[in-house]
């Protein structure tokens, strides 16, 4: 199995816009560092040509999306929390509004599945209405690939 | 605390496995028999035994690694130790600051009061530093950090906050930057010699050399 990761942010201002330069020009060299990384499988890319192009949707504009796969929960973890990655976490706010909510969603998909943004999206919104389970968990309540292998999503998604 | 714990750390109280201990746990890697032994003067078999004995008390990892060099017995895989992940604490009488340290950065991150913890843990660290005179790496040294020069670069092999920085991993790393700056601040150092450069199972931050060196 491998896990599929989601998560939001709300800017503070428009992607073009001023407030937000720095982080659009650490765009390059982080996204650089995750394609790079042990474990990265996928990531939903706007642009193959413009690496500071961010995904595009109908979520709202305010909202910034980033959607990957990786090979287990260790590897995408040390990817966000260490390595150079976790200074641009720290400057979170900066550049993106506190979110009350859960604004990040994983769960487990077979192997050479790309799930969809609008699956990712359903998955959020269940992790904020019935909390972590198998089919939508966070690494604070955090479930093995075991835990997914039997879930009619898996299923689902194998057909 | 465990009667494990008591009992794994009583088996340090001999000073060949202390030094046999210390050894792997500063080479920050896979360490061989042949080479504890070098480093603390005791026979290879003497080494072996003790480095077992630590390995059965859960205070050691021991592998296999395959040998580089080639010629007669190159085939056999050398055993090698590193530092067993899991942590030993003893406390008499009895302590737990972890379950309270938790709660505490659960409630930081609920309140969304980053900036606060930040602003603590760098005055936190003023005082540790302040009115010492050795340099930053002796004070860091001494609280548990385990630093070691990596080229120009300053680095911590080890994270004293470990736990915590696992369960609110930008939360503690960014208060242990907070920290480190602060200390540097106290020492009349210069603060801005500390950064965040993670790497898998080290600590967060690392210092840059002064301008001195």
């Amino acid at each position: 199995m491998h896990l599929a990761e989601l998560n939001i942010a709300h800017m503070r201002a428009p992607i073009d816009s001023p407030e937000l330069a720095e982080f659009v020009a650490a765009l390059e060299p982080i996204n650089t560092l995750a394609d790079g990384y042990p474990g990265f499988v996928w990531r939903m890319k706007e642009s193959e040509e413009d690496p500071t192009a961010t995904l595009t949707h109908e979520y709202g504009d305010h909202l910034l999306l980033n959607f990957s796969v990786w090979e287990s929960l260790d590897s995408l973890w040390n990817y966000v929390y260490r390595s150079a990655h976790l200074d641009v976490l720290r400057r979170r706010r900066e550049w993106f509004l506190r979110m009350a909510e859960p604004y990040m969603v994983m769960w487990w998909i077979p192997e050479g599945h790309i799930p969809s943004l609008a699956e990712g999206m359903e998955r959020l919104e269940r992790l904020k209405a019935e909390g972590p389970s198998p089919e939508a968990f966070t690494y604070k309540d955090s479930y093995d690939s075991s835990a997914a292998a039997h879930l009619p999503a898996a299923a689902e998604a194998r057909k | 605390m465990s009667d494990d714990d008591l009992e794994a750390l009583a088996l340090l109280h001999d000073p060949v496995r202390r030094s046999l201990y210390e050894a792997v746990a500063a080479s920050g890697g896979d360490l061989g028999r042949g080479e504890a032994a070098e480093i603390t003067g005791v026979s290879r078999t003497l080494a072996g035994h003790h480095l077992d004995k630590l390995v059965d008390a859960g205070l050691l990892e021991s592998a296999f690694r395959q040998q580089e060099k080639k010629g007669p017995g190159s085939g056999r895989p050398a055993k090698v130790y590193r530092r067993a992940a899991g942590e030993r604490s003893v406390s008499l009488p009895p302590r737990d600051y972890v379950a309270l340290a938790s709660v505490l950065a659960e409630v930081v991150d609920s309140l969304g009061a980053e900036e606060a913890a930040e602003k603590a843990a760098r005055a936190a660290g003023e005082r540790l530093g302040r009115g010492r005179s050795e340099p930053v790496e002796a004070v860091l040294r001494e609280r548990g950090y385990e630093p070691y020069a990596d080229g120009g670069t300053l680095r911590m092999r080890n994270c004293p906050f470990h736990v915590l920085s696992h369960e609110q991993p930008l939360l503690v790393c960014s208060m242990n930057l907070a920290l480190c700056q602060g200390v540097l601040e106290g020492l009349g150092d210069d603060p801005g010699r500390a950064r965040l450069d993670p790497r898998p199972g080290e600590c967060c931050v690392a210092l840059s050399k002064t301008k001195q060196d």
